[in-house]
């Protein structure tokens, strides 16, 4: 190591301007990432604007690409991410209340967090596989709404589980133990204090989560999510589409009117996330500033 | 009952030992969805596999060159796909690391406390784009602006996924490589100036040497994540499974058999129905692996 640091000594004069160079190149990685999303963005944006109108938000898909519009599939959404939170957040906080608050440093804890953490791992098109077996086949859902919702459950939970952990960590102890002294029983004292607490940040976790859902098109294939729905799903029973899947069957048509429609969808699709994630952050300012 | 309970009672008028126990039953039970999910994941996957395997033989699948399983002459070869997905994932690694390793290096040496905070979320949205759209992307603007350049290169390729799946898993090298290289205690630093080494020389043999296990698990869990990435590959790559690492012809990956077969109205039981199982045990076997070793290099990491 010696040698090696008189080493770049001795060739001392010429490292300024290395340094200057490789800190440029350093920058450069930084910035050509973000002008590849710009120009992704853009590309979207000029193809899709000038095809995004009411009608084609309120108009059911159709052969015809100028005709054709997301209906079906955006209330699919909605009612995938609606399911979807309602399986997910209950039992995301229960483990993480479990977790933080009972099992501590306990084997089986160490266990479920070791789990937890492969699991986030898991290609999300396995997670369809699993549903397509044991939602699909095995709980007899069929092809349904509440089947691509149960699998898009167990994709998320991983999610809430560590927002959630994150935000019963930051309350301080001192509450608890106030809530105690009060004679507050265990749960008493998780329900009254230290959930309140940490609800924003519970909160915030289950924005990223929804918006992951949002976005999710593989598991949902190998679930059974149908290609083109001419109808509006009735209950968590229907067969249905969602949008990312129709954005998927209008970029597999070699039609440029099709990739249009596409291009129109994303729009939608990622106005969606900009307004979610937007939110998480409001939330989360609000909360730090809460805690100031 | 008991004074606890009396004193419960008295403070909130609810909870007794009774429902306590059986709240601390509920939350475990919560905790044990995220086992089930692992040990449905394995099962399912055994069973299908193993069903699939009494059919078509461990051979075949191991030694055969060919993936035809949906052709009349049914060949049940794995090694196309597997190539399909090197191919692609060996591309997308090619772009992340040197970009990924480098913003890092800016984030965490370079840049001011401000721009890094603005900077590194940024570069994060990167890992928030739903794959559908980089997918689009990859088709619709990466594709044709390669085929300018690059003569002879078809429609379907690996590259053009490949490089955009690269974009996509940047912030997943940057931001843990970051992390790693910020937790070098700033003594080191010191140290190396105060035996005369610039920069550079720090940066390079001491700071990266010191950060090189959280490096590493930032590397391995990036490329687990492009290995079991979909929908990029699927809309972009084509859709035929081929034996070959030239980056310019259609090429299938796992993962987009996988999707490939869920499209078309697939009766379950069938062989067809079993092969994406055999291909998605496959699949989740080499992103365990690198999870793991990901995990266990990232652990290390923690510790130092």
């Amino acid at each position: 190591m010696a040698a090696s640091l008189s080493d770049g000594r001795s060739s001392g004069s010429t490292r300024p301007r290395a340094e200057t160079l490789f800190r440029a190149l350093c920058l450069a990685a930084v910035i050509i990432p973000l002008l590849l999303l710009a120009v992704l963005v853009g590309d979207v944006l000029i193809r899709g604007l000038g095809r995004l109108d009411w009608a084609f938000i309120t108009s059911l898909p159709s052969r015809r690409a100028d005709l054709a519009g997301i209906l079906p599939a955006l209330v699919g959404s909605l009612y995938l991410v609606t399911l979807t939170s309602l399986i997910a957040v209950p039992i995301g906080v229960g483990c993480a209340i479990y977790l933080e608050e009972y099992g501590h440093d306990s084997r089986i804890a160490r266990i479920i967090e070791l789990n937890i953490a492969n699991l986030a791992g898991v290609p999300s098109v396995i997670y369809g596989l699993l549903g397509l077996e044991i939602f699909v086949r095995v709980l007899n859902m069929d092809r349904s709404l509440l089947a691509g919702a149960c699998t898009l459950s167990l994709l998320v939970l991983p999610i809430v589980i560590l927002s959630s952990r994150e935000a019963l960590r930051t309350v301080p102890k001192g509450l608890r133990e106030g809530a105690y002294a009060l004679g507050a029983t265990h749960w008493q004292s998780i329900r009254r204090v230290v959930l309140p607490m940490a609800l924003p940040g519970i909160l915030t976790g289950t924005i990223l989560a929804i918006s992951r859902a949002i976005g999710e098109t593989a598991p949902l294939i190998v679930v059974g999510a149908l290609a083109y729905v001419t109808f509006l799903p009735e209950s968590p029973m229907s067969p249905f589409t969602a949008l990312p899947i129709q954005i998927f069957n209008w970029v597999s048509r070699p039609q440029e009117a099709f990739l249009i429609n596409a291009a129109a969808g994303i729009v939608v699709l990622l106005v969606t996330l900009l307004t979610l994630n937007s939110l998480a952050v409001g939330i989360r300012n609000r909360f730090q500033r809460r805690l100031r | 009952m008991t004074p606890t309970t009396e004193t419960a009672r008295s403070i909130q008028g609810r909870a007794t030992p009774l429902s306590e126990r059986g709240i601390r039953a509920f939350m475990f039970g919560c905790a044990a969805v995220s086992i089930l999910t692992t040990a449905g994941i394995i099962l399912v996957l055994a069973f299908e596999t193993f069903e699939f395997f009494s059919e078509v033989g461990v051979g075949a699948f191991l030694f055969d060159t060919e993936w035809t399983p949906l052709f009349a002459d049914k060949h049940f070869g794995i090694w196309p796909l597997i190539a399909g997905t090197m191919l692609t994932t060996g591309i997308a690694a090619s772009v992340a690391i040197p970009f990924g390793l480098l913003a890092a290096i800016y984030l965490s040496e370079f840049a001011t406390f401000r721009a890094r905070a603005t900077l590194k979320p940024m570069l994060e949205v990167l890992a928030g784009v739903p794959t559908i759209v980089y997918g689009y992307f990859a088709l619709v603007f990466v594709t044709p602006a390669l085929q300018a350049v690059i003569p002879g290169l078809a429609g379907f390729n690996a590259l053009s996924p490949g490089l955009v799946m690269g974009i996509m898993i940047i912030p997943m090298v940057s931001s843990l490589s970051e992390d790693a290289l910020h937790a070098v205690s700033d003594t080191l630093r010191e140290g190396a100036y105060a035996l005369g080494a610039r920069r550079l020389p720090t940066i390079f043999r001491v700071v990266l040497p010191a950060a090189m296990s959280g490096i590493a698990a930032s590397l391995v869990l990036a490329i687990s994540r492009a290995i079991g990435e979909t929908m990029i590959v699927a809309i972009a790559a084509g859709q035929q499974p081929r034996l070959t690492l030239d980056p310019r012809v259609p090429v299938e990956t796992m993962t987009a058999y996988i999707v490939q077969v869920s499209m078309g109205d697939t009766p379950a039981g069938t062989l067809e129905y079993r092969t994406i199982f055999a291909v998605g045990t496959t699949l989740f076997l080499f992103t365990f692996v690198m999870n793991i070793f990901g995990q266990r290099l990232a652990r290390r990491f923690g510790r130092s």
